[in-house]
C-alpha cells in the first residue's frame, strides 16, 4: 500500500518535471504564456487546433507538422471544396460554435467571409518577412485593399490548357494558341470520333468561367468610395459567353458539368481530350485518371488574338483564421509554417500538386517539375511564365449569389444548347447580382 | 403525465417555429462596402420577405414542379403499396416474409445514398443499362434531360416510399378478423372480390393516413434532387421549394428570406393536409 502511494507521488513529480522541461524546450521561440488562450502551448499541454481544407493529401502535410511541432497539434478535417465549405463555416459562425480554428478559403470567397465576420484580421500576428514572400497581386486578395490581413495565401490558380498529347499527335492537330484554333481543334476531334470532346462547358464551375472572362479583360465587381459596381455582362464577358455558347450549340464540345462520375471516367478513358483548367490540374488528373500519367501536356491558355499573352485565375486559396478560434497566435504560427516554410511548401508542390503562392520557398520544389507530367520537365517553368500574365480582377461581397445564379442560368443555357441563351444567361446573372446587392442595402453604381 | 411531451414540444417545435417567425420579419442592412466587422446589422423588415417569396418566379415555378411531382408520386406509390400489401396478404402468395423484406428494404436506405446509386444508373456514360441498351441496338433515353428528370426523381422517391406504406397497409390487413373472410367465401366471393369489397374498405383509415404522410413528404422533397443536382444541368438550385430555402439560407447567406419562405411552405402543407382530411373524412368515416 505504502509502496504504491510513494510510486504515485514519484510519478507525479516525474510528470511535472517532464512537463516543465517540455514547456521550456517546446516553447522554443515563443517564450510566452503557460497554455492560456492566446499562447503557443507546450509539449505537455499542446494547443489543439482544427483545420478545414480540401487540397489533395493535405493530411500528410499536417501530419508532418504534428510530428515536428509538439507544442501545437493540428487536427485536419477534409471538407468539400468551394461552396459547401463556406456554407458550413458560415452556418457554424451563425450558430456560435462548431467552426474550426483555420479554414481554407478560395480568394473569391474572402470578401463574403469578411463581411459575415467569419474570419479575423491577423495582421498584427504575421511577420512582415512572411508577407514579403508573396506577390502583390496575391496579397491584395487577402488584404482586400485595406490595412488588414485576412489570411495567408496558400496557392494560386493561373489558368492554362491541358490536352492529351498522344491523341493530338494521332489526329495531327497542333496545340491551339488562339480560341479560334481551339474551336477548330474541337471540331476535328469531335468529327474524328463523336464520343470525344476537347472539353466541356460546365455550369457547375462559375470560377472557371469567371477566370475565362478575366482573361478577356472582364472584372465582375469594382468599388469606388462606398459604392460597389457590378459589370458581369461587360463586352468582354459577353464575348466569352457567346463563344462557348457557339461551341455548345454546334455540339463540338460537351455541355455536361465537370466533376461528375461521368466526367472523371471521360478523363480516364480518353473521351475528354482536353481540359481548360488551372495550374493545380495535376492533382485532379492524377487523382481521377492515374492511368493517363505522362500522356497529358500543358500549354498556355489559347488567346483571343494571336500574339496576346493573358490568362485568368481559377481557384487558388488562402488559409484564414476564423472568428471562433480561441488560439489565434497558435493558429497563425501553424499557418505561417504551412504556407511559408521550406518543408511545407515543397510538400504542397510534391504531394498536393499545388502551385504555392509563396514565391521564395517554392523555387527549389518547382525546379524539379511535376511527377504526373514526367513528359514535360519544364512544367513549372512554363507555369511560372503563365502565372505572370494573370489579368486583374475584383471580387465583390456577394460572389456566392453571382455564382449560384451562374449555376442556374448557365445550366439552363447549356441544356438549351443555344448561343443566344448563353448571352441571356449572362445578363440574368448581372440582374440577379445587382438586385441582391441593392436589397441588402449596398450602394450600387454602374 | 404530459409534462415531458409538452417540454419537448416547446423546446423542439414551438420555440424554433417562433424563432423562424421572428427571423422572417427581419433583414440585413449593410453600410458602406459591407466589409469589416459591424458593417452589417439586422433591421425590422415587416412583411417584405413574404412579399418577395410569393412574388419570386423561381419559387412559383418550384411549387408548380412539386405539384406535378406529387401527381406522379403519390398515386403511383399508394397504388403500388396497396397492390403489394394485398398480394402479400393473399393466401396463395409464397415466400411472404422474403418478399416483404425485399419491398421494404429500399425504405431503409437513406435518400441521399439511394439517389447517388440511381444517379450512377442514370448518367449515360457510366450507366450499365445504357450500355446494355446500346449493345442491343435500342436507343436509351437520357433520364437526366430536362423533360424526364422529374420522373427520374419520382422513381427514387417511389422505391423509398412504397415499402413503408406497404407495411402500414399490410399491418392493418393482418388485423382484420379471419371469420369475415370465411363468411365472404361462403357467399362465393373470390380473392379479388374479397380484396375490393372487404379488405380495402376496412383499411381505408390507414390508406388515408399513408396518403397524408405521402403528401407531406412530397412537399418536402429535397434530398433526391439535391443529390442529383451536381450530375446534370437539368436541376436548378431552386428546383423544389425546400431547395430554394436551402439556397437562400446557406448559399446566399440570407436566413431571413429563407425563414419567410419556409413559413409559407409550412402553412401550405398544413392547409393542404387539413383540407384533404376534411374532404376524405366525410366520405370515409361518415358513411359507416
Amino acid at each position: 500500500m505504502r509502496r504504491s502511494i510513494r510510486a504515485a507521488i514519484g510519478a507525479g513529480v516525474l510528470a511535472t518535471a517532464l512537463a516543465l522541461t517540455g514547456c521550456t524546450s517546446g516553447g522554443g521561440g515563443g517564450s510566452s504564456s503557460s497554455g492560456d488562450g492566446g499562447g503557443l502551448g507546450s509539449a505537455a499541454n499542446p494547443v489543439k487546433l482544427t483545420f478545414w481544407g480540401w487540397a489533395p493529401n493535405m493530411d500528410k502535410v499536417v501530419a508532418e507538422y504534428n510530428a515536428t511541432h509538439k507544442n501545437i497539434q493540428v487536427t485536419y478535417v477534409k471538407t468539400d471544396a468551394g461552396d459547401p465549405a463556406v456554407t458550413k463555416l458560415l452556418t457554424a459562425i451563425k450558430a456560435g460554435s462548431g467552426a474550426p480554428d483555420l479554414m481554407q478559403a478560395e480568394y473569391q470567397k474572402i470578401p463574403t467571409l469578411v463581411s459575415a465576420d467569419a474570419v479575423v484580421d491577423i495582421k498584427k500576428d504575421v511577420a512582415a518577412s512572411t508577407t514579403a514572400k508573396f506577390s502583390k497581386g496575391v496579397l491584395s486578395s487577402v488584404t482586400l485593399g485595406s490595412d488588414a490581413l485576412y489570411g495567408i495565401p496558400q496557392d494560386s490558380g493561373p489558368m492554362m490548357f491541358y490536352y492529351r498529347e498522344d491523341i493530338f499527335k494521332k489526329l495531327g492537330i497542333s496545340v491551339p494558341t488562339t480560341w479560334a484554333e481551339y474551336a477548330d481543334a474541337a471540331k476535328k476531334i469531335h468529327d474524328a470520333d463523336p464520343t470525344n470532346y476537347l472539353g466541356t462547358f460546365s455550369s457547375a464551375d462559375a470560377g472557371e468561367f469567371a477566370g475565362l472572362t478575366q482573361q478577356a479583360g472582364a472584372s465582375w465587381w469594382g468599388s469606388k468610395g462606398d459604392a460597389w459596381s457590378v459589370d458581369i455582362d461587360s463586352k468582354a464577358a459577353t464575348k466569352v459567353a457567346s463563344y462557348w455558347g457557339g461551341l455548345v450549340q454546334s455540339g463540338v464540345i460537351d455541355n455536361e458539368p465537370q466533376y461528375t462520375p461521368a466526367w472523371n471516367k471521360g478523363l480516364a478513358d480518353g473521351t475528354q481530350v482536353g481540359w481548360v483548367s488551372a495550374v493545380w490540374a495535376p492533382g485532379v488528373l492524377s487523382g481521377n485518371a492515374p492511368g493517363t500519367a505522362g500522356k497529358w501536356r500543358m500549354a498556355p491558355l489559347p488567346q483571343w488574338s494571336a500574339g496576346e499573352n493573358a490568362t485568368g485565375n481559377w481557384g487558388g486559396s488562402a488559409i484564414a483564421v476564423t472568428s471562433q478560434s480561441k488560439h489565434v497566435k497558435a493558429a497563425v504560427s501553424f499557418n505561417t509554417w504551412l504556407n511559408t516554410s521550406k518543408t511545407a511548401v515543397s510538400m504542397l508542390v510534391k504531394t498536393s500538386g499545388l502551385y504555392p503562392a509563396d514565391t521564395v520557398e517554392s523555387k527549389d520544389a518547382l525546379a524539379s517539375g511535376s511527377s504526373f507530367f514526367s513528359n514535360q520537365p519544364d512544367f513549372y517553368t512554363t507555369a511560372a511564365k503563365v502565372a505572370k500574365t494573370v489579368k486583374p480582377f475584383t471580387y465583390g461581397p456577394n460572389v456566392n449569389v453571382a455564382y449560384s445564379a451562374f449555376n442556374d442560368q448557365f445550366g439552363k443555357a447549356a441544356q438549351a444548347k443555344s448561343q443566344q441563351a448563353f448571352v441571356d444567361a449572362l445578363q440574368q446573372m448581372q440582374k440577379i447580382t445587382v438586385s441582391d446587392l441593392k436589397s441588402s442595402g449596398f450602394t450600387v453604381k454602374k | 403525465m404530459l409534462a415531458p411531451a409538452a417540454v419537448l414540444f416547446v423546446l423542439f417545435m414551438a420555440a424554433p417555429i417562433v424563432y423562424t417567425l421572428v427571423l422572417s420579419l427581419q433583414k440585413t442592412q449593410v453600410s458602406g462596402l459591407g466589409l469589416g466587422s459591424g458593417s452589417r446589422k439586422t433591421v425590422f423588415a415587416g412583411l417584405s420577405n413574404y412579399a418577395a417569396a410569393l412574388g419570386d418566379p423561381d419559387f412559383v415555378s418550384s411549387v408548380g414542379r412539386v405539384g406535378l411531382y406529387g401527381l406522379i408520386v403519390v398515386p403511383t406509390m399508394l397504388i403500388l403499396a396497396l397492390v403489394f400489401a394485398l398480394l402479400l396478404d393473399s393466401r396463395r402468395t409464397r415466400l411472404v416474409g422474403f418478399s416483404r423484406v425485399v419491398i421494404f428494404l429500399p425504405y431503409a436506405v437513406p435518400a441521399v445514398i439511394s439517389s447517388l446509386l440511381w444517379g450512377f444508373l442514370y448518367l449515360p456514360s457510366v450507366s450499365p443499362f445504357v450500355d446494355l441498351a446500346t449493345s442491343l441496338g435500342i436507343p436509351a433515353p437520357n433520364l437526366l434531360s430536362p423533360n424526364s428528370v422529374i420522373f427520374a426523381i419520382a422513381n427514387i422517391a417511389l422505391w423509398g416510399g412504397v415499402g413503408f406504406n406497404m407495411v402500414v397497409m399490410y399491418t392493418s390487413l393482418k388485423a382484420i378478423p379471419s371469420d369475415i373472410y370465411e363468411a365472404a367465401r361462403l357467399d362465393g366471393a373470390g380473392e379479388i372480390q374479397v380484396a375490393i369489397r372487404i379488405k380495402i374498405p376496412i383499411i381505408l383509415p390507414s390508406l388515408i393516413m399513408t396518403a397524408i404522410f405521402s403528401l407531406i413528404a412530397t412537399l418536402q422533397v429535397f434530398a433526391e434532387p439535391t443529390t442529383l443536382k451536381p450530375l446534370t444541368n437539368s436541376i436548378s438550385s431552386t428546383y423544389t421549394p425546400l431547395m430554394k430555402v436551402y439556397r437562400d439560407a446557406f448559399t446566399r447567406n440570407d436566413v431571413y428570406s429563407a425563414s419567410a419562405t419556409s413559413i409559407v411552405i409550412a402553412v401550405a402543407i398544413f392547409a393542404l393536409s387539413f383540407f384533404f382530411l376534411r374532404v376524405v373524412q366525410k366520405r370515409a368515416f361518415e358513411e359507416n
